[in-house]
Protein backbone atom coordinates (compact mmCIF):
# COMPACT_ATOMS: atom_id res chain seq x y z
CA UNK A 1 0.00 0.00 0.00
CA UNK A 2 1.20 3.50 -0.76
CA UNK A 3 1.64 5.57 2.36
CA UNK A 4 2.40 8.91 0.74
CA UNK A 5 1.62 9.99 -2.80
CA UNK A 6 2.71 13.46 -3.80
CA UNK A 7 2.06 14.66 -7.33
CA UNK A 8 3.27 17.96 -8.79
CA UNK A 9 3.07 19.57 -5.36
CA UNK A 10 3.68 23.29 -5.47
CA UNK A 11 3.96 25.91 -2.76
CA UNK A 12 4.81 29.57 -3.12
CA UNK A 13 5.14 32.34 -0.59
CA UNK A 14 4.57 36.04 -1.05
CA UNK A 15 7.57 38.17 -0.36
CA UNK A 16 7.78 41.93 -0.11
CA UNK A 17 10.48 43.57 -2.16
CA UNK A 18 12.80 46.14 -0.63
CA UNK A 19 11.86 48.49 -3.46
CA UNK A 20 8.65 50.44 -3.30
CA UNK A 21 6.14 50.91 -6.06
CA UNK A 22 4.38 54.16 -5.13
CA UNK A 23 3.48 53.93 -1.47
CA UNK A 24 3.45 50.15 -1.32
CA UNK A 25 6.23 47.64 -1.44
CA UNK A 26 5.97 45.31 -4.39
CA UNK A 27 5.16 41.70 -3.64
CA UNK A 28 6.30 38.73 -5.59
CA UNK A 29 5.84 35.01 -5.40
CA UNK A 30 8.82 32.96 -4.30
CA UNK A 31 8.57 29.22 -4.99
CA UNK A 32 9.36 27.00 -2.00
CA UNK A 33 8.38 23.74 -3.70
CA UNK A 34 8.07 23.27 -7.45
CA UNK A 35 6.14 20.35 -8.90
CA UNK A 36 7.45 17.81 -6.42
CA UNK A 37 6.37 14.24 -7.22
CA UNK A 38 7.17 11.07 -5.27
CA UNK A 39 5.60 8.11 -3.50
CA UNK A 40 6.51 6.24 -0.31
CA UNK A 41 5.36 2.69 0.27
CA UNK A 42 4.01 1.60 3.63
CA UNK A 43 6.81 0.64 6.02
CA UNK A 44 9.46 2.45 4.02
CA UNK A 45 11.93 4.96 5.41
CA UNK A 46 12.71 7.71 2.93
CA UNK A 47 15.19 10.51 3.53
CA UNK A 48 15.04 13.83 1.75
CA UNK A 49 18.39 15.61 1.68
CA UNK A 50 18.69 19.30 1.15
CA UNK A 51 20.43 22.39 2.36
CA UNK A 52 18.82 25.03 4.54
CA UNK A 53 16.10 26.65 2.51
CA UNK A 54 15.76 23.80 0.03
CA UNK A 55 12.08 23.25 0.89
CA UNK A 56 12.36 20.28 3.28
CA UNK A 57 10.43 21.88 6.12
CA UNK A 58 7.82 23.22 3.71
CA UNK A 59 7.24 19.66 2.51
CA UNK A 60 6.90 18.37 6.08
CA UNK A 61 4.58 21.21 7.03
CA UNK A 62 2.40 20.60 3.97
CA UNK A 63 2.07 16.91 4.88
CA UNK A 64 1.35 17.89 8.50
CA UNK A 65 -1.65 20.00 7.37
CA UNK A 66 0.05 23.18 8.60
CA UNK A 67 0.23 24.71 5.15
CA UNK A 68 -2.14 24.92 2.19
CA UNK A 69 -0.68 24.14 -1.22
CA UNK A 70 -0.75 26.19 -4.41
CA UNK A 71 -1.01 23.27 -6.79
CA UNK A 72 -0.69 19.54 -7.23
CA UNK A 73 -1.87 16.94 -4.74
CA UNK A 74 -0.74 14.99 -1.69
CA UNK A 75 -2.34 11.84 -0.31
CA UNK A 76 -1.55 10.11 2.98
CA UNK A 77 -2.87 6.54 3.01
CA UNK A 78 -5.35 7.58 0.34
CA UNK A 79 -6.61 10.67 2.22
CA UNK A 80 -6.27 14.04 0.55
CA UNK A 81 -4.01 16.12 2.82
CA UNK A 82 -5.81 19.35 1.93
CA UNK A 83 -9.41 18.14 1.88
CA UNK A 84 -9.47 15.47 4.58
CA UNK A 85 -7.27 17.14 7.16
CA UNK A 86 -8.78 15.43 10.22
CA UNK A 87 -8.30 11.95 8.72
CA UNK A 88 -4.68 12.76 7.88
CA UNK A 89 -4.02 14.32 11.30
CA UNK A 90 -5.02 11.05 13.00
CA UNK A 91 -2.37 9.17 11.01
CA UNK A 92 0.55 11.57 11.18
CA UNK A 93 2.89 12.90 13.82
CA UNK A 94 6.22 14.62 13.61
CA UNK A 95 9.47 15.47 15.30
CA UNK A 96 11.05 18.73 14.25
CA UNK A 97 14.42 20.32 14.79
CA UNK A 98 13.12 22.29 17.75
CA UNK A 99 11.76 20.13 20.55
CA UNK A 100 8.92 22.53 21.32
CA UNK A 101 7.23 22.18 24.67
CA UNK A 102 5.60 24.22 27.39
CA UNK A 103 8.84 24.88 29.20
CA UNK A 104 7.47 25.22 32.72
CA UNK A 105 5.50 22.00 32.40
CA UNK A 106 7.11 18.59 33.00
CA UNK A 107 7.66 15.97 30.31
CA UNK A 108 4.77 13.98 31.71
CA UNK A 109 2.42 16.96 31.65
CA UNK A 110 3.46 17.90 28.12
CA UNK A 111 2.94 14.37 26.85
CA UNK A 112 -0.37 14.04 28.63
CA UNK A 113 -1.64 17.26 27.05
CA UNK A 114 -0.54 16.20 23.56
CA UNK A 115 -2.07 12.73 23.93
CA UNK A 116 -5.51 14.09 24.83
CA UNK A 117 -5.79 15.64 21.40
CA UNK A 118 -5.42 12.17 19.94
CA UNK A 119 -8.21 10.80 22.12
CA UNK A 120 -6.14 9.19 24.88
CA UNK A 121 -7.77 9.22 28.31
CA UNK A 122 -6.06 9.89 31.63
CA UNK A 123 -6.00 6.17 32.44
CA UNK A 124 -4.33 5.40 29.11
CA UNK A 125 -1.67 8.09 29.43
CA UNK A 126 -0.87 7.16 33.03
CA UNK A 127 0.02 3.72 31.77
CA UNK A 128 1.69 4.59 28.47
CA UNK A 129 3.72 7.71 29.27
CA UNK A 130 6.11 6.04 31.75
CA UNK A 131 6.50 3.13 29.32
CA UNK A 132 7.32 5.30 26.34
CA UNK A 133 9.65 7.58 28.32
CA UNK A 134 11.43 4.52 29.55
CA UNK A 135 11.74 3.27 25.98
CA UNK A 136 13.44 6.46 24.79
CA UNK A 137 15.84 6.21 27.73
CA UNK A 138 14.42 9.09 29.70
CA UNK A 139 15.23 8.77 33.43
CA UNK A 140 12.12 8.10 35.53
CA UNK A 141 13.21 10.44 38.33
CA UNK A 142 13.13 13.44 35.95
CA UNK A 143 9.56 12.95 34.72
CA UNK A 144 8.21 15.70 36.96
CA UNK A 145 10.95 18.23 36.20
CA UNK A 146 10.13 21.27 34.11
CA UNK A 147 11.24 20.89 30.48
CA UNK A 148 13.39 24.01 30.75
CA UNK A 149 15.74 22.12 33.08
CA UNK A 150 16.41 19.33 30.58
CA UNK A 151 19.26 19.21 28.08
CA UNK A 152 18.54 19.56 24.37
CA UNK A 153 19.16 15.84 23.85
CA UNK A 154 16.72 14.94 26.64
CA UNK A 155 14.12 17.29 25.19
CA UNK A 156 14.47 15.70 21.78
CA UNK A 157 13.91 12.27 23.34
CA UNK A 158 10.69 13.55 24.90
CA UNK A 159 9.80 14.94 21.48
CA UNK A 160 10.20 11.47 19.98
CA UNK A 161 8.14 10.03 22.82
CA UNK A 162 5.41 12.58 22.09
CA UNK A 163 5.29 11.56 18.45
CA UNK A 164 5.23 7.83 19.23
CA UNK A 165 2.70 8.08 22.03
CA UNK A 166 -0.04 8.60 19.45
CA UNK A 167 1.09 5.58 17.37
CA UNK A 168 1.35 7.42 14.06
CA UNK A 169 1.49 5.33 10.90
CA UNK A 170 3.37 8.14 9.17
CA UNK A 171 6.20 9.72 11.11
CA UNK A 172 7.62 12.96 9.75
CA UNK A 173 11.11 13.69 11.04
CA UNK A 174 12.34 17.18 10.23
CA UNK A 175 16.04 17.29 11.12
CA UNK A 176 15.47 15.42 14.39
CA UNK A 177 19.15 15.28 15.33
CA UNK A 178 20.32 18.73 14.26
CA UNK A 179 22.13 20.49 17.09
CA UNK A 180 22.47 17.37 19.25
CA UNK A 181 25.79 16.24 20.66
CA UNK A 182 27.23 13.09 19.01
CA UNK A 183 26.07 10.75 21.76
CA UNK A 184 22.51 12.06 21.83
CA UNK A 185 22.49 11.97 18.05
CA UNK A 186 23.37 8.28 17.99
CA UNK A 187 20.81 7.50 20.70
CA UNK A 188 18.06 9.25 18.77
CA UNK A 189 19.09 7.51 15.53
CA UNK A 190 19.08 4.13 17.28
CA UNK A 191 15.66 4.83 18.60
CA UNK A 192 14.36 5.81 15.16
CA UNK A 193 15.73 2.51 13.86
CA UNK A 194 14.06 0.61 16.67
CA UNK A 195 10.72 2.34 16.14
CA UNK A 196 10.85 1.68 12.46
CA UNK A 197 11.56 -2.00 13.06
CA UNK A 198 9.00 -2.53 15.82
CA UNK A 199 6.19 -0.15 14.82
CA UNK A 200 4.24 -0.42 11.62
CA UNK A 201 5.46 3.08 10.76
CA UNK A 202 6.40 4.77 7.53
CA UNK A 203 9.09 7.39 7.98
CA UNK A 204 9.85 10.51 5.99
CA UNK A 205 13.14 11.92 7.26
CA UNK A 206 14.17 15.37 6.12
CA UNK A 207 17.77 16.09 6.98
CA UNK A 208 20.93 17.76 5.91
CA UNK A 209 22.98 15.05 7.60
CA UNK A 210 24.30 12.84 4.81
CA UNK A 211 25.48 10.03 7.10
CA UNK A 212 22.13 9.95 8.89
CA UNK A 213 20.26 9.67 5.59
CA UNK A 214 22.53 6.90 4.38
CA UNK A 215 22.34 4.99 7.66
CA UNK A 216 18.60 5.14 8.16
CA UNK A 217 16.83 5.33 4.83
CA UNK A 218 15.78 2.81 2.17
CA UNK A 219 15.81 5.56 -0.42
CA UNK A 220 17.33 9.00 -0.48
CA UNK A 221 16.03 12.01 -2.38
CA UNK A 222 17.78 15.28 -3.12
CA UNK A 223 15.66 18.39 -2.78
CA UNK A 224 17.31 21.46 -4.20
CA UNK A 225 15.74 24.92 -4.42
CA UNK A 226 12.28 23.41 -4.15
CA UNK A 227 12.83 20.74 -6.79
CA UNK A 228 13.16 17.02 -6.07
CA UNK A 229 16.04 16.00 -8.31
CA UNK A 230 15.98 12.26 -7.56
CA UNK A 231 14.73 9.66 -5.11
CA UNK A 232 16.31 6.23 -5.12
CA UNK A 233 18.35 3.80 -3.02
CA UNK A 234 21.75 5.19 -2.04
CA UNK A 235 23.69 2.74 -4.23
CA UNK A 236 21.64 3.61 -7.30
CA UNK A 237 22.02 7.29 -6.50
CA UNK A 238 25.78 6.96 -6.37
CA UNK A 239 25.78 4.94 -9.55
CA UNK A 240 23.59 7.42 -11.39
CA UNK A 241 25.92 10.30 -10.54
CA UNK A 242 29.06 8.13 -10.75
CA UNK A 243 29.95 9.11 -7.22
CA UNK A 244 31.85 7.36 -4.47
CA UNK A 245 29.99 9.07 -1.66
CA UNK A 246 26.60 10.63 -1.09
CA UNK A 247 28.28 14.01 -0.79
CA UNK A 248 29.78 13.63 -4.25
CA UNK A 249 26.40 12.53 -5.59
CA UNK A 250 24.84 15.64 -4.04
CA UNK A 251 27.47 17.82 -5.67
CA UNK A 252 26.96 16.13 -9.04
CA UNK A 253 23.18 16.54 -8.78
CA UNK A 254 23.10 20.16 -7.65
CA UNK A 255 26.38 21.55 -8.88
CA UNK A 256 27.15 22.80 -5.37
CA UNK A 257 29.03 21.55 -2.34
CA UNK A 258 26.73 20.17 0.34
CA UNK A 259 27.98 22.48 3.06
CA UNK A 260 27.73 25.52 0.79
CA UNK A 261 24.78 27.67 1.83
CA UNK A 262 22.05 28.28 -0.69
CA UNK A 263 22.72 31.68 -2.19
CA UNK A 264 19.03 32.19 -2.65
CA UNK A 265 18.69 33.28 0.95
CA UNK A 266 15.11 34.45 0.64
CA UNK A 267 13.98 30.87 0.26
CA UNK A 268 15.35 30.14 3.69
CA UNK A 269 12.91 32.60 5.22
CA UNK A 270 10.04 30.28 4.42
CA UNK A 271 11.37 26.80 3.89
CA UNK B 1 -24.58 6.15 15.85
CA UNK B 2 -21.59 4.36 17.39
CA UNK B 3 -19.30 6.41 15.12
CA UNK B 4 -20.87 9.65 16.30
CA UNK B 5 -20.48 8.59 19.94
CA UNK B 6 -16.81 7.73 19.36
CA UNK B 7 -16.23 11.09 17.69
CA UNK B 8 -17.95 12.91 20.54
CA UNK B 9 -15.87 10.99 23.09
CA UNK B 10 -12.68 11.85 21.18
CA UNK B 11 -13.61 15.55 21.13
CA UNK B 12 -14.51 15.60 24.82
CA UNK B 13 -11.17 14.01 25.70
CA UNK B 14 -9.49 16.71 23.58
CA UNK B 15 -11.49 19.39 25.38
CA UNK B 16 -10.39 17.97 28.73
CA UNK B 17 -6.81 18.21 27.46
CA UNK B 18 -7.22 21.95 26.86
CA UNK B 19 -8.60 22.43 30.39
CA UNK B 20 -5.87 20.22 31.86
CA UNK B 21 -3.08 22.13 30.13
CA UNK B 22 -4.39 25.48 31.34
CA UNK B 23 -4.67 24.14 34.88
CA UNK B 24 -1.03 22.97 34.68
CA UNK B 25 0.04 26.41 33.52
CA UNK B 26 -1.81 28.20 36.31
CA UNK B 27 -0.15 25.83 38.78
CA UNK B 28 3.31 26.38 37.27
CA UNK B 29 2.93 30.17 37.11
CA UNK B 30 1.11 30.53 40.43
CA UNK B 31 3.33 33.38 41.72
CA UNK B 32 2.81 35.32 38.52
CA UNK B 33 -0.93 34.75 38.86
CA UNK B 34 -0.71 36.21 42.34
CA UNK B 35 1.26 39.22 41.08
CA UNK B 36 -1.31 39.78 38.33
CA UNK B 37 -4.07 39.59 40.95
CA UNK B 38 -2.34 42.26 43.06
CA UNK B 39 -2.17 44.46 39.96
CA UNK B 40 -5.92 43.96 39.35
CA UNK B 41 -6.57 44.76 42.99
CA UNK B 42 -4.60 48.02 42.83
CA UNK B 43 -6.22 48.96 39.56
CA UNK B 44 -9.73 48.29 40.89
CA UNK B 45 -9.05 50.23 44.08
CA UNK B 46 -7.88 53.22 42.06
CA UNK B 47 -11.19 53.28 40.22
CA UNK B 48 -13.41 52.55 43.18
CA UNK B 49 -11.88 55.34 45.30
CA UNK B 50 -13.22 57.84 42.75
CA UNK B 51 -16.62 57.73 44.47
CA UNK B 52 -15.10 58.78 47.80
CA UNK B 53 -13.01 61.37 46.01
CA UNK B 54 -16.05 63.03 44.46
CA UNK B 55 -17.82 63.02 47.80
CA UNK B 56 -14.78 64.55 49.52
CA UNK B 57 -14.69 67.27 46.85
CA UNK B 58 -18.26 68.26 47.74
CA UNK B 59 -20.15 66.18 45.20
CA UNK B 60 -23.54 64.92 46.29
CA UNK B 61 -23.86 61.19 45.80
CA UNK B 62 -24.69 57.97 47.65
CA UNK B 63 -21.08 56.90 48.27
CA UNK B 64 -21.86 53.22 48.89
CA UNK B 65 -24.01 52.93 45.77
CA UNK B 66 -21.49 54.81 43.62
CA UNK B 67 -18.65 52.70 45.03
CA UNK B 68 -20.53 49.48 44.22
CA UNK B 69 -21.41 50.75 40.75
CA UNK B 70 -17.75 51.49 40.04
CA UNK B 71 -16.68 48.20 41.60
CA UNK B 72 -18.99 46.21 39.32
CA UNK B 73 -17.61 48.10 36.32
CA UNK B 74 -14.02 47.46 37.36
CA UNK B 75 -14.46 43.74 38.07
CA UNK B 76 -16.35 43.16 34.81
CA UNK B 77 -13.51 44.97 33.01
CA UNK B 78 -11.08 42.69 34.78
CA UNK B 79 -13.18 39.61 33.95
CA UNK B 80 -13.41 40.55 30.30
CA UNK B 81 -9.64 41.08 30.28
CA UNK B 82 -9.05 37.56 31.64
CA UNK B 83 -11.45 35.95 29.13
CA UNK B 84 -9.94 37.77 26.15
CA UNK B 85 -6.40 37.17 27.31
CA UNK B 86 -6.84 33.43 27.76
CA UNK B 87 -8.59 33.08 24.40
CA UNK B 88 -5.88 35.11 22.68
CA UNK B 89 -3.34 32.77 24.23
CA UNK B 90 -4.84 29.98 22.10
CA UNK B 91 -2.38 31.22 19.51
CA UNK B 92 -0.06 33.67 21.27
CA UNK B 93 1.21 31.45 24.08
CA UNK B 94 1.55 28.41 21.84
CA UNK B 95 3.57 30.43 19.38
CA UNK B 96 5.78 31.78 22.14
CA UNK B 97 6.45 28.26 23.49
CA UNK B 98 6.84 26.88 19.97
CA UNK B 99 4.12 24.26 20.42
CA UNK B 100 1.71 25.85 17.96
CA UNK B 101 2.53 23.49 15.09
CA UNK B 102 1.97 20.38 17.23
CA UNK B 103 -1.32 21.67 18.57
CA UNK B 104 -2.67 22.82 15.22
CA UNK B 105 -1.74 19.58 13.42
CA UNK B 106 -3.49 17.46 16.07
CA UNK B 107 -6.86 15.89 15.21
CA UNK B 108 -8.92 18.16 17.43
CA UNK B 109 -11.81 20.16 15.96
CA UNK B 110 -10.99 23.83 16.21
CA UNK B 111 -14.42 24.71 17.72
CA UNK B 112 -13.74 22.21 20.53
CA UNK B 113 -10.26 23.65 21.02
CA UNK B 114 -11.62 27.21 21.24
CA UNK B 115 -14.59 26.26 23.40
CA UNK B 116 -12.18 24.49 25.76
CA UNK B 117 -10.13 27.66 26.04
CA UNK B 118 -13.32 29.67 26.56
CA UNK B 119 -14.62 27.35 29.27
CA UNK B 120 -11.36 27.53 31.16
CA UNK B 121 -11.34 31.32 30.78
CA UNK B 122 -14.85 31.58 32.22
CA UNK B 123 -14.23 29.25 35.18
CA UNK B 124 -10.89 30.89 36.01
CA UNK B 125 -12.28 34.39 35.35
CA UNK B 126 -15.36 33.88 37.55
CA UNK B 127 -13.28 32.58 40.47
CA UNK B 128 -10.76 35.38 40.17
CA UNK B 129 -13.47 38.03 39.78
CA UNK B 130 -15.41 36.72 42.77
CA UNK B 131 -12.32 36.94 44.98
CA UNK B 132 -11.52 40.43 43.64
CA UNK B 133 -15.08 41.58 44.29
CA UNK B 134 -15.14 40.12 47.79
CA UNK B 135 -11.79 41.67 48.77
CA UNK B 136 -12.71 45.17 47.56
CA UNK B 137 -16.24 44.99 48.97
CA UNK B 138 -14.70 44.03 52.33
CA UNK B 139 -12.13 46.82 52.05
CA UNK B 140 -14.90 49.44 51.68
CA UNK B 141 -17.26 47.63 54.09
CA UNK B 142 -19.96 47.75 51.44
CA UNK B 143 -23.39 46.71 52.59
CA UNK B 144 -24.51 44.03 50.13
CA UNK B 145 -27.20 42.34 52.20
CA UNK B 146 -29.87 42.91 49.58
CA UNK B 147 -27.75 41.78 46.64
CA UNK B 148 -28.97 38.88 44.52
CA UNK B 149 -25.69 37.16 43.65
CA UNK B 150 -27.40 34.21 41.99
CA UNK B 151 -29.06 36.50 39.45
CA UNK B 152 -25.74 38.34 38.96
CA UNK B 153 -23.98 35.04 38.25
CA UNK B 154 -26.71 33.98 35.81
CA UNK B 155 -26.29 37.25 33.90
CA UNK B 156 -22.50 36.82 33.91
CA UNK B 157 -22.77 33.21 32.72
CA UNK B 158 -25.08 34.11 29.83
CA UNK B 159 -22.91 37.13 28.92
CA UNK B 160 -19.84 34.90 28.94
CA UNK B 161 -21.13 33.04 25.87
CA UNK B 162 -20.97 36.30 23.90
CA UNK B 163 -17.61 37.21 25.45
CA UNK B 164 -16.20 33.85 24.33
CA UNK B 165 -17.53 34.47 20.81
CA UNK B 166 -15.88 37.89 20.64
CA UNK B 167 -12.74 36.43 22.24
CA UNK B 168 -12.57 33.87 19.42
CA UNK B 169 -12.61 36.73 16.91
CA UNK B 170 -9.69 38.45 18.65
CA UNK B 171 -7.85 35.15 19.27
CA UNK B 172 -7.12 34.84 15.59
CA UNK B 173 -5.33 38.20 15.44
CA UNK B 174 -1.93 36.85 16.60
CA UNK B 175 -2.12 34.36 13.73
CA UNK B 176 -2.51 37.16 11.22
CA UNK B 177 -0.09 39.54 12.92
CA UNK B 178 2.33 37.64 15.19
CA UNK B 179 3.91 40.86 16.45
CA UNK B 180 0.89 43.06 17.15
CA UNK B 181 -2.10 40.71 17.12
CA UNK B 182 -2.32 40.37 20.87
CA UNK B 183 -2.42 44.13 21.38
CA UNK B 184 -5.31 44.33 18.91
CA UNK B 185 -7.26 42.19 21.38
CA UNK B 186 -6.82 44.88 24.02
CA UNK B 187 -8.20 47.46 21.60
CA UNK B 188 -11.31 45.35 21.05
CA UNK B 189 -11.74 45.02 24.81
CA UNK B 190 -11.32 48.78 25.31
CA UNK B 191 -13.85 49.67 22.62
CA UNK B 192 -16.35 47.19 24.01
CA UNK B 193 -16.17 48.72 27.46
CA UNK B 194 -16.22 52.39 26.47
CA UNK B 195 -19.53 51.92 24.64
CA UNK B 196 -21.02 49.66 27.32
CA UNK B 197 -21.18 52.02 30.28
CA UNK B 198 -18.43 50.49 32.33
CA UNK B 199 -18.31 53.34 34.90
CA UNK B 200 -21.35 55.35 33.83
CA UNK B 201 -24.78 54.95 32.36
CA UNK B 202 -24.83 54.55 28.58
CA UNK B 203 -27.37 57.40 28.51
CA UNK B 204 -24.48 59.87 28.91
CA UNK B 205 -22.92 58.69 25.65
CA UNK B 206 -23.46 60.49 22.32
CA UNK B 207 -26.36 59.07 20.31
CA UNK B 208 -24.19 57.10 17.86
CA UNK B 209 -22.33 55.48 20.74
CA UNK B 210 -25.62 54.63 22.42
CA UNK B 211 -26.65 52.85 19.25
CA UNK B 212 -23.39 50.89 19.30
CA UNK B 213 -23.95 50.03 22.96
CA UNK B 214 -27.10 48.08 22.01
CA UNK B 215 -25.00 45.49 20.16
CA UNK B 216 -22.43 45.15 22.93
CA UNK B 217 -23.04 42.24 25.34
CA UNK B 218 -21.14 44.12 28.06
CA UNK B 219 -23.94 46.75 28.13
CA UNK B 220 -26.52 44.17 29.20
CA UNK B 221 -24.08 42.33 31.46
CA UNK B 222 -23.17 45.49 33.37
CA UNK B 223 -26.77 46.69 33.65
CA UNK B 224 -28.13 43.28 34.67
CA UNK B 225 -25.43 42.66 37.26
CA UNK B 226 -25.85 46.16 38.72
CA UNK B 227 -29.60 45.63 39.05
CA UNK B 228 -29.02 42.25 40.70
CA UNK B 229 -26.42 43.51 43.18
CA UNK B 230 -27.57 47.07 43.86
CA UNK B 231 -31.33 46.56 43.70
CA UNK B 232 -31.60 42.85 44.53
CA UNK B 233 -33.41 42.02 41.27
CA UNK B 234 -34.03 38.34 40.58
CA UNK B 235 -33.48 36.47 37.32
CA UNK B 236 -37.03 37.27 36.15
CA UNK B 237 -36.55 40.97 36.78
CA UNK B 238 -33.33 41.09 34.76
CA UNK B 239 -34.76 39.02 31.90
CA UNK B 240 -34.77 42.22 29.83
CA UNK B 241 -30.97 42.10 29.96
CA UNK B 242 -30.67 38.33 29.65
CA UNK B 243 -32.55 37.76 26.38
CA UNK B 244 -30.43 40.22 24.35
CA UNK B 245 -27.37 38.42 25.72
CA UNK B 246 -28.77 35.09 24.50
CA UNK B 247 -29.38 36.57 21.03
CA UNK B 248 -25.88 38.10 20.86
CA UNK B 249 -24.35 34.84 22.12
CA UNK B 250 -26.16 32.77 19.49
CA UNK B 251 -24.67 35.05 16.82
CA UNK B 252 -21.23 35.64 18.40
CA UNK B 253 -20.11 32.01 18.81
CA UNK B 254 -20.66 30.88 15.19
CA UNK B 255 -19.32 34.20 13.93
CA UNK B 256 -16.23 33.83 16.13
CA UNK B 257 -15.63 30.32 14.81
CA UNK B 258 -16.04 31.44 11.20
CA UNK B 259 -13.65 34.36 11.68
CA UNK B 260 -11.09 32.14 13.42
CA UNK B 261 -11.42 29.60 10.59
CA UNK B 262 -10.83 32.28 7.96
CA UNK B 263 -7.78 33.49 9.89
CA UNK B 264 -6.41 29.97 10.25
CA UNK B 265 -6.77 29.31 6.52
CA UNK B 266 -5.03 32.63 5.82
CA UNK B 267 -2.18 31.62 8.14
CA UNK B 268 -1.89 28.20 6.47
CA UNK B 269 -1.82 29.75 3.02
CA UNK B 270 0.83 32.32 3.92
CA UNK B 271 2.99 30.14 6.15
CA UNK B 272 2.21 32.00 9.38
CA UNK B 273 1.14 28.94 11.33
CA UNK B 274 4.56 28.38 12.80
CA UNK B 275 6.53 29.27 15.88
CA UNK B 276 8.42 32.21 14.44
CA UNK B 277 5.43 33.67 12.67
Amino acid sequence: MTAVEVHNLRKEFLRRDAERSGLRRRRRRVPALENVTFAIERGECVAILGQNGSGKSTLVRLLSTLLLHDGGSALVFGHDVFKEQRAVQRLVNRVSVEASFFKKMSSEENLSYAARFYGMTGAETRERIPMILDRVGFPARRRHEAMEHLSRGMQQKVSLARALLTSPVLLLLDEPTTGLDPRSKLEVQDFIREVWASHDATILLCTHDLAEAEALADRVGILDRGQLLCLEPVDELKERYRAETLEEAFFAATGREFEQEDEDAERGVFA
Amino acid sequence: MRGAAATLRHELIGLSGVLERNAYLVKRYVWWELAFFVWSLANTLTIVFIAKGIHAAGGKLDVDRATTTLLIGAVIWSYLGVVFEILTETVAWERWEGTIEYTFMAPLARPIHLIGMGLFAVVYGVLRTAVLFAVIAGFFSLSLGGANFVAALVVLAVASVSFIGIGMMTAVLPLISPEKGMQMGFIAQGILLVISGVYYSVSVLPQWMQWLSTISPATYALRGIRHAILDGYGVGAVWGDIWPLIVIGVIAIPLGLVIFGVGERHAKRHGKLKRSG
